[in-house]
C-alpha cells in the first residue's frame, strides 16, 4: 500500500512522537508539534498513537491514495475534500482506491495531521521516524515531502482492519465516514485570543520589575520568523534583564522561554537545539505547547503563570482524555 | 564523594524536567562532578526517568510525569507534586554511598585534520592575527589535549575547552551561510569541529575526513562529553585517502 504526493504543498513532513535519548549527543527532539492532535489521529484509525504521520503546515497538499485506505484528519480546521466532497475531520474516514483528497486552506489553525491505518512505512532513526530537517535524516529521505513522493504503510492491525470493515458497509462513495468524531480535542477552535500557561523558569528574578509584569501584562503576537524550532514573540514592552549577566549553556526543554538580549522572548518548540545559553524566563506548561503548534504568524496571545501542581494537574487530565479515546476506540470496533 | 560534595541544587525545567546546577563557571572540577553524577543516574535510572542532558556545570533530567506518578510507592503518595517525588528520588540517589566510579573509562579521541588553504581559508588570518606563522598555528593547535565538556548545538557538535590563548581569535564579522561538514575551526579561546554543515561564525582552520556524526549508529556521536580529544595534521593527500575509506 502506498500514498502518492500529488502535491507537496507548503511544507510537509513525517513526525512520530519524536527522538528522546539522544540529547546528550545533540540530536533535537522533534516530532509533531500538536501531539494532541496527533495522537488522536491515530487512535482513530487503530493505530498506536506513536505512529508515524504527515504534519501538513498551512495548505495546499494533494495526496493520492493507491488502495482503500483509512486515515483520520485532525489538527488545524482545515478544508479537506476527497473526490470532489466534503471530507469530515477528526473521524476515521474509509477513502476508496484511486481517491484523491485534497487539503485547502486553514480556518483556524496552522498544522494538520493524516494518520493511515498501519502507520507510514520509513526508517527508525535513534528510535524515532521523525524528520529532522537540520541534520538532514529522519523521516521521508531526512527531508520535506516533494510532488512525487510515494509513502509507503505499513500493514495495518486487526483494530484497524475491523473499523475499516464497519466503513465498507457504508456505501460507495469517494469515502464513508464513521458518524462520530473526537473534535474535542481541536484547539483550533480556541484560537482567538487565547492565554498560554507558564511555570516561571529559574531566571526569572534576574528580570527587572518591569519585565516580569509585562510577560504578563502584555499581548505577544507571534512573529513571521517562526518555524518548527521555536517561535518567537513580538511584544510592545521588550523584556530586560536588571544587570548584564553571562550564563553558561544548558539543556532546555520544550516550551523553554528564551529571552536573547534584543528583550523578544523566544518559545523552544519541537525542532529545538539541545542547549541554549540565553536566559528563561518561563516555561510553558506542556498542556499548552499545542497551542503553539495552531498558532500562524500575526495571531496573538497572553501568558498567565500557573503553579507547578496546577501545571502537572493538567496534563494528567489531557493524559486522561486521550486514554479515554483510545478506550473508546477499542469499545466500539 | 559525599553528598556534600556534590553540591547539587534542583529546580523545575518546566513540568516535565528537572535542571540539577552543580556550579556556574567552566571549570574541569566542575565537569567532573557532572560527569560523577549522569553516571550515577543512569546506573540506577528511576521509574519514569526519560533522559540526562549534561552541560557545563548543569544535568537537566526529563522525566515522564505519568510514569513518575503511577510508580509512587510509600511515602510518596503524600507528596503535593510529581516534581516532588523526582526530587526525592533524586537526592536518595545523591545521598547514596559513591557508586563504583569506573562506569565509564574516560577515553582519548584523535582527529586527524588537513589544516589550512582551501580547506582551512582562514588559518592565515588567525597566524596573522597572532603575530605566528601558519605552522605555528598547526603546531599549537595540534600539540594540545582538549576536553569534551557538552555536546550541543548541533548534533554531535563538541565544546572543547583546553585551547592555548596563544592561537585564539574573533569570530567572522559577517558569518558564513554554509559551513561544510568536518571543519575546524577557532571562535575567542575556543576550538570545534562541525559534524554537518551549517550557517557558522568561527574563524575555519582545516577539516577533518572523520564523520562526527552518524545518524544510523546506536551512538550517533563520534564524540561523548568526558571524552579527551587530540588533533593529527594530515596531508591533503592522507584527507583525500580517509575520505575514500581506506
Amino acid at each position: 500500500m502506498s500514498i502518492n504526493v500529488i502535491k507537496s504543498g507548503l511544507f510537509a513532513t513525517v513526525q512520530d512522537l519524536g527522538r528522546h535519548g539522544s540529547q546528550k549527543y545533540g540530536v533535537s527532539v522533534g516530532g509533531v508539534m500538536d501531539t494532541g492532535a496527533a495522537r488522536a489521529a491515530n487512535l482513530l484509525v487503530g493505530n498506536k498513537e506513536s505512529e508515524a504521520v504527515i504534519e501538513m503546515t498551512l495548505a495546499g497538499t494533494e495526496l493520492w491514495l493507491e488502495k482503500d485506505t483509512l486515515i483520520a484528519v485532525c489538527g488545524a480546521d482545515i478544508t479537506a475534500t476527497a473526490g470532489g466532497e466534503r471530507l469530515p475531520l477528526w473521524r476515521p474516514v474509509l477513502v476508496r482506491e484511486g481517491v484523491t483528497v485534497t487539503f485547502g486552506v486553514c480556518r483556524s489553525g496552522c498544522r494538520t495531521y493524516v494518520a493511515v491505518a498501519g502507520g507510514l512505512d520509513v526508517p527508525d532513526l535513534l528510535g524515532s521516524k521523525s524528520t529532522y530537517l537540520r541534520g538532514a535524516f529522519g523521516g521521508f529521505e531526512g527531508r520535506a515531502l516533494k510532488t512525487g513522493d510515494v509513502l509507503r504503510v505499513k500493514n495495518e492491525g486487526q483494530l484497524s482492519d475491523r473499523i475499516k470493515q464497519s466503513l465498507l458497509a457504508k456505501g460507495n462513495g469517494s469515502f464513508a465516514a464513521a458518524g462520530w468524531h473526537a473534535s474535542h480535542f481541536a484547539i483550533a477552535a480556541h484560537l482567538s485570543d487565547p492565554v498560554i500557561r507558564v511555570l516561571t523558569g529559574s531566571h526569572y528574578p534576574l528580570f527587572t520589575v518591569e519585565s516580569q509584569q509585562s510577560l504578563f501584562s502584555q499581548t505577544f503576537q507571534i512573529s513571521v520568523q517562526s518555524d518548527r524550532m521555536g517561535c518567537r514573540l513580538e511584544g510592545s514592552r521588550k523584556l530586560k534583564l536588571s544587570s548584564p549577566v553571562e550564563l553558561l549553556s544548558e539543556a532546555v526543554a520544550v516550551g523553554t522561554v528564551q529571552v536573547p538580549p534584543d528583550g523578544n522572548p523566544i518559545v523552544l518548540l519541537a525542532d529545538r537545539q539541545t542547549t541554549g545559553g540565553y536566559p528563561r524566563i518561563a516555561n510553558v506548561a506542556s498542556v499548552d505547547i499545542p497551542v503553539f503548534a495552531q498558532l500562524k504568524p500575526g495571531d496573538r496571545f497572553r501568558f498567565e503563570a500557573i503553579t507547578q501542581q496546577e501545571a502537572e494537574q493538567l496534563l494528567v487530565e489531557s493524559e486522561r482524555d486521550i486514554q479515554i479515546l483510545k478506550a473508546a476506540v477499542s469499545l466500539k470496533f | 564523594m559525599s553528598d556534600s560534595h556534590l553540591n547539587v541544587q534542583l529546580s523545575p525545567l518546566g513540568d516535565s524536567a528537572v535542571m540539577l546546577r552543580l556550579g556556574s563557571t567552566i571549570t574541569e572540577e566542575t565537569h567532573r562532578r557532572v560527569m560523577a553524577l549522569i553516571a550515577r543516574l543512569e546506573a540506577r535510572p528511576f521509574a519514569g526517568l526519560l533522559e540526562c542532558v549534561p552541560s557545563f556545570a548543569a544535568i537537566a533530567v526529563h522525566y515522564d510525569p505519568f510514569l513518575v506518578k503511577k510508580s509512587r510507592i510509600g511515602t510518596e503518595l503524600q507528596h503535593t507534586t510529581i516534581y516532588d517525588t523526582v526530587c526525592s528520588r533524586i537526592q536518595s540517589l545523591l545521598s547514596m554511598e559513591q557508586l563504583s566510579n569506573g562506569s565509564r573509562k574516560s577515553r582519548t579521541v584523535e582527529i586527524p585534520v588537513c589544516y589550512g588553504e582551501e580547506l582551512g581559508p582562514d588559518l592565515d588570518f588567525v597566524a596573522e592575527h597572532n603575530g605566528l606563522a601558519e605552522e605555528e598555528v598547526i603546531a599549537i593547535h595540534a600539540r594540545g589535549t582538549y576536553l569534551v565538556y557538552m555536546i550541543g548545538f548541533a548534533p554531535g557538535f563538541p565544546y572543547l575547552g583546553g585551547m592555548s590563548g596563544r592561537i585564539a581569535a574573533p569570530r567572522l564579522q559577517t558569518p558564513r551561510t554554509i559551513i561544510p561538514q568536518g571543519s575546524v575551526g577557532i571562535a575567542g579561546e575556543q576550538t570545534g569541529v562541525y559534524p554537518i554543515a551549517t550557517p557558522g561564525g568561527w574563524q575555519l582552520i582545516g577539516r577533518t575526513p572523520l564523520q562526527l556524526f552518524q545518524p544510523q549508529a546506536s551512538i550517533p556521536s563520534l564524540l561523548s562529553p568526558g571524552d579527551s580529544v587530540r588533533f593529527k595534521p594530515i596531508s591533503r593527500e592522507q584527507y583525500e585517502l580517509y575520505r575514500e575509506g581506506v
